[in-house]
């Protein structure tokens, strides 16, 4: 951690040396840099899209993980073929999809609607997967337990199981929401506006494609060491609270 | 909607070309990927301060940054430094570059999972430091990276689809090319998740050999 710290803050120096005074040869970020307020306007973009997918991708995930678990051998198949389909179909392949199926049984959805959907349900085959191994890991004796002083299954469920497995997921939140942040790029490519299109808008407007890319990269960069330093925090909390 | 494959059956020689790139570049991004991953956890582990920091730089650059970012500045922004390089040599180098800093990171794992004494016993018999990282921490490591390294090989495979957008006439490329030629977006569709299915589907099933075949190997 202390070391990306230390990567961002040698970026932004190497930002900083840019200005115009000290204009390099074939690195220029000037231009750039007047099309910053649109770059972090997109990031905003970028941020919401992969906080709106990590939401509906962990509640359709709880019913996949549901799915899985459950004693229905039909739900477990069915859960099992959608885990391994949308893990082993590449999310590009699964937007593209998405976006050119639609309109062809007749649903003209934007293509950020479109985009939203196909990251959340993709999402939600990994997170159905790491619920499971929460609920895997909790030790049968406390199930055994549980029904010994007479808890019934829902009650074990909601008060046993979904706290516990809750817990051990919640760490993957972080590395979730990063992994979403990083992975919303590819909405780029059916023509939503986030981060990546406007950097590639900008590229093509100013024909700096290296120093918009490098802005956005940088952008990036930054907003996932934010995201896995409030993880870094939150898990702190988490344990204390856990602990007292 | 009537699904027809005589678009596939007719394009059947793109397609088949489509899918060549794909596994080509697939395995040759992978292969440079594990020897640069390998090469930067090696240099971790025996070089000095400045060199630990840049590398530990370079990985959290790439790792923090996404793929699709990485190709544009490579493929795109390349030829402003004087890198100008062919869509598909591009590709290679992009999923060699994004590979690299995982692979480091679980060859870092396996390492930092192997106890020192044993190190500290290799020196007292007089092993070099070379031979001490060949025979003593390598094989052990093995066993315990083979998992990690197979998920990261399987991304990597789902990660080729990305190079499309490059222009890479790989086997995404080709097929939505062919599917707004036609509209037959269904027909292409399937063959899509049909073909990385198989791949992905067939990497972990060597994976899952070659985990019994190392384990079988330690074990005794």
């Amino acid at each position: 951690m202390r070391d990306s710290l230390l990567g961002i803050a040698a970026s932004l120096a190497l930002v900083g040396q840019t200005h115009p005074k000290y204009l390099g040869v074939m690195i220029n970020l000037s231009t750039t840099l007047q099309s910053l307020p649109l770059l972090l306007d997109a990031a905003l973009i970028t941020i919401s899209i992969s906080l709106v997918t990590l939401v509906f991708g962990f509640l359709l995930g709880i019913v996949v993980c549901a799915m899985r678990l459950s004693a229905s051998p039909l739900l477990r198949t069915l859960a099992l073929i959608h885990v391994r389909f949308f893990r082993g179909v590449p999310l590009l392949v699964q937007l593209l999809m998405l976006y050119y199926l639609l309109p062809s049984i007749g649903l003209n959805l934007s293509s950020m609607a479109a985009a939203i959907i196909a990251v959340s349900i993709c999402e939600s085959a990994y997170v159905g997967e790491i619920l499971r191994g929460g609920f895997l890991g909790i030790a049968p004796g406390q199930l055994e337990a549980a029904r010994m002083l007479g808890l019934g299954r829902i009650s074990t469920v909601l008060r046993i199981q979904l706290p516990q497995a809750m817990r051990l997921s919640v760490s993957s939140l972080t590395s979730e929401m990063i992994i979403l942040i990083k992975v919303s790029s590819l909405v780029s490519v059916i023509g939503v506006t986030e981060l990546t299109r406007t950097a590639q808008n900008i590229a093509a407007s100013t024909y700096r494609p290296l120093e918009s890319y490098f802005m956005a990269g940088l952008i990036y960069f930054v907003i996932n060491g934010i995201v896995a330093w409030l993880g870094m925090l939150g898990e702190k909390r988490l344990s204390k609270a856990h602990q007292s | 909607m009537n699904i027809d494959f005589s678009v596939i059956t007719n394009n059947l020689d793109a397609i088949t070309h489509g899918f060549g790139i794909t596994l080509g570049t697939w395995l040759a991004g992978t292969a440079l990927a594990l020897m640069l991953g390998l090469a930067i956890s090696v240099l971790q582990l025996y070089c000095s301060r400045p060199i630990r920091m840049g590398l530990r730089a370079y990985i959290e650059i790439v790792r923090g940054t996404p793929f699709l970012i990485q190709l544009f500045l490579l493929y795109y922004g390349g030829p402003s430094i004087g890198l100008e390089l062919d869509p598909v040599p591009a590709g290679t180098l992009g999923l060699a570059i994004y590979g690299s800093a995982y692979f480091a990171e679980i060859f870092r794992g396996g390492f930092n999972s192997i106890p020192k004494g044993q190190l500290e016993a290799a020196t007292c018999l007089g092993l070099t430091r070379w031979q001490a990282i060949y025979r003593i921490k390598l094989p052990q490591m093995l066993i315990i990276i083979v998992p990690a390294l197979t998920n990261m090989i399987i991304i990597l495979s789902k990660e080729t689809a990305v190079l499309s957008v490059i222009t890479v006439p790989e086997l995404t490329g080709v097929l939505t090319g062919i599917g707004t030629a036609s509209f037959a977006f269904m027909e292409i569709l399937i063959v899509l998740c049909l073909g990385y299915l198989a791949l992905v589907e067939l990497t972990s099933h060597v994976g899952h050999w070659v985990e019994r075949r190392v384990g079988r190997f330690m074990l005794r």
